[in-house]
């Protein structure tokens, strides 16, 4: 099947048309075992591309590793054209890749607000010594409020704005978690399983959100290990085993690739997953 | 660490003298009823003026804390004893006119000391007379002396620094209480063996047995019911603080804050280069005679084997049917016998007051983190290292400051290895 | 026994001047640890260098009041930054041996006699406040207060510690509630999650710990300045551990709670202690000299210490929600 994506057919390590992160030959390796071992991906700008394989893939890690949170033992990968291996964890959100957490992180203490407006990238309060001159970063605080405030909406959150992240349930979690991620505009998202946990009444606003990103022209990356969701919202799919990429394309084509069906599915092959409706699957796991 | 250089000033044979005076102090402590009655003051300066083994007789000592002052003359013994009335540091001085004719100090200013009486009520306070004896040693010979030391001051350390490691590996509690049991071991000696009059060995077992029992109380008194509460293991590590805190001034309160000296620092006998004691030695052999047992024990039996199980990851542990529970209760027992030991064997061979194991505690911790957290094979390596460093650095640095170059490079090291020499690496920080 | 003269000592502890240096040195620990969640066991360290760093300036340098001041607050921010850059990418625990084993290892070196000249070795400094106390335009002689009487020196030693608190508190509540202090927050709840969001966490925590130890170096200048003596002893870890207590009893993330921690932690003290010392004087802790006495003092403080944090982490004045201990 033809697509815009990729160049030439889709294979594991593919070319694409329009690459926003491109790595090569990453390696990380954990007292002698190796976790991740990706000779070359790309991941397509301006889409929603799915990362998935079973338990142990390497594709936490590998998100650690593209984020800067871990160190590759080889490998380099660039951003948008800029090189990234060795950049600090901090340098690399900046540079407008935000990530999410499998286990969520927000920062329990905080009002909902102020997690929010610790987003933001760009508070001149944030500095030390303009902390003092409230003048200074008056006006921007007063913005980013107001961007905050826009986007907990969005995001059904604006009820429980001045309530502590500790309150909010695990799934609510996950939405401030990506809500605050999207207030510094970044160009890559990447959401570490962000179904995990969540309540099936919310999976389908989180799907909703996912998409929603993409429509507003944001790339985004996301860890999944379960294909019913993936199928219904994301545009390519790389799939991970035992540290490799063993096969990527659109989803309804990766569903159908036997080597995936036998390094992921395993058991389940011979139920369609990809067909499964999202509703049902949620009352399943309910 | 002042004991240590007190040892080392006898093996130099230049002079020594300690009271043990606490006894007589709190049978004296009356009630204060006239405030300028000098008999009914608290604090006590003491000390033994001995030239050479000799005696020095009629010699004026003087006590000066701001407007304060009062002085005393040594006798028959050359003891001298200076009552004061408030917590402080007190300037000591001689005065030199009354010196027999011929004796000088070691040091150009020794005829002026210092007493620390600000956290206790008694301070002894050594003048040192004579030439200082210690001999020009060529440099290796000097440095096989220190190697010696340093094994036997590690093996020590070892023996505790096992014991916090243990713990930490099973209920990953920092605890910093762990000194106090150093504590208990030395001192419980020395009262069961000196006060009580009971044979050395006798002591030794009941010093041991008795900071066991604590070790087991403590866990099941404090620690467990904080596992329990499911309490931050930040939070535990404040609460060892305050415990440490708590069994420090309970043990100051009994035993008085003098230094008391258990073994007299032993018979010396003479390895090639090395002056050593027929403790030392002996201390030596137990040292590493514990040690292979704790690796036995580690590494063969079925108990052992779950402990490091526990240590690995205590939920897997327990859904293989590992009661966790019991094995930390054991790790506590085996912990606390081996510091008390470890306490046994340092009272014997450097004397031991209430601070002694809170001034090693540090370099116990040190020991621990250096050799990887949790881990009895890393414990012991740091400790040996820090043991090393310790002695070894007084060759090249002020002997004051060997602690302190312990600790600094505990410090280095964990910059360029955060995760301990043996440790296993992991993301940190 | 004399009640009213308890209450007497009670109330003069309460605005004592060490009283006052240690609220200094605790609001620095509420910097590290109460906003930044940074366990700092050093403290003692950030204040012995303020002391040392006025006294050297005074006596070997013969500097003015106000460049020795800066001295001491220059020495405990290098300490920080030389102590921060190899350790706050340590882990939590970590951090807490490193850095009581720095302040172990600073209080042996100025004790050292072979740094005797500047240092004054284990009698450490003394006079050296003259330049200090010469801007004191308070007239000779005593003021009695009705409970307590204070020479000119005492009470202005006082009125510049207690206002140098009161600066210090207000810096520090715009300070919490700007954009920065915010970031520290997010760094005390989950400093991955902060690294995230495209913060230098780490430049963040050298900028705290930079901060809380200038505060330190500010409460070890008064505490040494009100008897003009500065020893080594003064800065063992008894000094950071009773800073702690201090921190907890009132609360670790709040500003007020240092202040009145501290306070209620020296009346208290104080006022135990003389209760005791009367109750011995009367016969009635026969087992008990006056010397023992301050030692309860301290058994008291450990004994402060492990029931507040097992039973009120957050402190009098804590938000119960506000501050739990990540472990």
């Amino acid at each position: 099947m033809a697509n815009q994506i990729s160049i030439g057919e889709p294979a594991p390590g593919c070319k694409k048309v329009d690459p926003i992160l491109v790595a090569n030959k990453v390696t990380r390796v954990f007292g002698g075992l190796t976790a991740v071992d990706v000779e070359h991906m790309e991941i397509p700008r301006g889409l929603i591309t799915a990362l998935i394989g079973p338990n142990g893939a390497g594709k936490t890690t590998m998100f650690n590793l593209l984020t800067g949170f871990d160190k590759p033992n080889t490998g380099e990968w660039t951003f948008d054209g800029k090189n990234l291996a060795n950049v600090s964890s901090y340098k690399v959100a900046r540079m407008g890749m935000i990530r999410t957490f499998q286990l969520t992180k927000a920062l329990s203490l905080l009002t909902v607000i102020d997690n929010m407006r610790l987003g933001d990238q760009k508070n001149p309060g944030e500095g030390f010594f303009q902390a003092f001159l409230r003048p200074v970063w008056k006006k921007h605080e007063a913005k980013i409020t107001l961007k905050a405030d826009e986007l907990l909406k969005r995001f059904k959150l604006d009820a429980k704005r001045e309530d502590y992240a500790a309150a909010l349930s695990g799934g609510q979690r996950k939405l401030l978690e990506m809500a605050r991620a999207l207030m510094s505009d970044p160009k890559l998202v990447m959401l570490d399983e962000p179904m995990a946990g969540v309540n099936p009444a919310l999976t389908q606003s989180l799907l909703e959100h996912i998409k929603g990103l993409k429509e507003n022209g944001t790339t985004v990356l996301f860890v999944e290990h379960d294909m019913h969701m993936v199928r219904h919202i994301s545009d390519w799919v790389i799939v991970m085993a035992e540290g490799k990429v063993v096969a990527e394309g659109p989803p309804a084509d990766v569903m159908k690739n036997p080597a995936v069906i036998d390094a992921y599915l395993g058991a389940h092959a011979n139920s369609d997953l990809g067909d499964i409706d999202i509703n049902s699957a949620a009352k399943e796991t309910n | 660490m002042s004991q240590l250089n007190i040892r080392a000033g006898r093996k130099a044979g230049v002079f020594l003298g300690v009271l043990a005076m606490l006894f007589a102090i709190l049978s004296a402590g009356a009630p204060a009823k006239a405030a300028d009655d000098p008999s009914t003051y608290a604090y006590t300066i003491a000390g033994t003026l001995l030239n050479n083994e000799k005696p020095l007789v009629g010699v004026n000592v003087t006590a000066q804390l701001d407007a304060f002052k009062a002085s005393a003359k040594s006798d028959d013994s050359g003891a001298w004893t200076i009552m004061v009335p408030k917590a402080g540091i007190y300037n000591v001085s001689i005065d030199k006119s009354t010196l027999p004719a011929g004796v000088s100090f070691t040091k150009a200013d020794g005829d002026k000391l210092q007493a620390d009486l600000t956290q206790t009520d008694f301070a002894a306070v050594l003048f040192s007379f004579g030439k200082s004896t210690v001999v020009a040693e060529n440099f290796g010979d000097q440095l096989i002396v220190r190697v010696w030391a340093g094994l036997n001051f590690g093996l020590l350390l070892a023996m505790a620094a096992i014991g916090i490691s243990l713990i930490f590996g099973t209920t990953g509690l920092n605890n910093f209480a762990h000194g106090e049991m150093v504590t208990t071991g030395a001192l419980f000696v020395w009262f069961f063996h000196i006060v009580v009059n009971l044979n050395i060995l006798v002591s030794a077992v009941i010093a041991i047995l008795l900071t066991t029992v604590f070790g087991w109380v403590q866990d099941a008194g404090l620690w467990k019911p904080l596992r329990k509460r499911r309490m931050g293991l930040n939070q535990m590590m404040i609460v060892s603080i305050g415990f440490s805190i708590v069994a420090r001034y309970i043990l100051l309160l009994f035993f008085g804050g003098d230094t008391k000296d258990i073994g007299g620092g032993g018979n010396i006998i003479k390895l090639g280069p090395i002056f050593t004691s027929d403790i030392a030695l002996i201390s030596l052999v137990i040292c590493v005679l514990s040690l292979a047992g704790v690796a036995l024990f580690l590494t063969r039996t079925r108990l052992g084997k779950a402990t490091r199980a526990v240590s690995d990851n205590p939920s897997l542990a327990a859904a293989t049917g590992i009661d966790v529970e019991r094995i930390i209760r054991i790790v506590w027992i085996v912990a606390s016998a081996l510091t008390g030991l470890a306490g046994v064997l340092y009272g014997l061979q450097f004397q031991a007051t209430w601070l002694t194991g809170f001034d090693i505690l540090l370099l116990l911790f040190a020991s621990v983190t250096l050799g990887g957290l949790g881990t009895a094979l890393g414990a012991t390596v740091g400790a040996l290292i820090i043991g090393m460093i310790v002695e070894v650095s007084s060759l090249f640095i002020a002997n004051e400051l060997k602690y302190a170059a312990a600790l600094v490079i505990l410090i280095v090291i964990l910059i360029v290895r955060p995760q301990g020499v043996l440790g296993k690496k992991q993301r940190i920080g | 026994m004399d009640w009213l003269n308890a209450l007497n000592l009670t109330f003069g502890e309460f605005i004592g001047a060490y009283t006052a240096a240690y609220v200094l040195c605790a609001l620095g620990l509420a910097v590290h640890f109460g906003f930044t969640g940074l366990l700092n066991f050093g403290q003692a360290a950030f204040a012995a260098l303020g002391a040392y760093g006025y006294s050297i300036a005074t006596l070997s340098f013969g500097w003015p009041w106000y460049s020795s001041v800066l001295f001491g607050l220059l020495c405990s921010a290098a300490f920080a930054v030389v102590l921060g850059i190899p350790t706050l990418r340590l882990r939590a625990d970590y951090l807490a041996i490193v850095t009581i084993a720095a302040a172990q290892a600073l209080k042996f070196a100025v004790s050292a006699s072979i740094f005797e000249n500047v240092t004054g070795g284990s009698n450490g400094l003394s006079q050296f406040g003259d330049s200090f106390y010469a801007l004191n335009p308070i007239p000779k002689g005593r003021y009695d207060f009705g409970v307590f009487a204070l020479s000119e020196n005492e009470l202005f030693i006082r009125i510049v510690a207690w206002s140098l608190i009161i600066l210090i508190a207000v810096f520090l509540f715009f300070l919490t509630r700007s954009p920065w202090g915010r970031v520290l927050k997010g760094i005390r709840e989950d400093e991955d999650a902060v690294r995230s969001l495209g913060k230098n966490v780490f430049s963040y925590k050298l900028q705290s710990m930079i901060v809380g130890g200038s505060i330190a170096s500010l409460g070890g200048m008064v505490f040494v300045m009100s008897s003009q003596t500065n020893q080594p002893s003064n800065w063992g870890t008894n000094f950071t551990f009773m800073l702690w207590t201090i921190l907890l009893l009132g609360g670790a993330a709040t500003i007020l709670g240092p202040i009145v921690g501290g306070m209620v932690f020296f009346g208290l003290l104080m006022f135990l202690q003389s209760v005791m010392e009367g109750l011995v004087n009367m016969g009635w802790l026969p087992f008990l000299d006056i010397a023992q006495v301050g030692q309860i003092r301290f058994l008291l403080v450990g004994v402060a210490l492990m029931l507040l944090v097992i039973f009120r982490p957050q402190g009098i004045f804590g938000n119960k929600k506000e501050l739990q201990f990540n472990g």
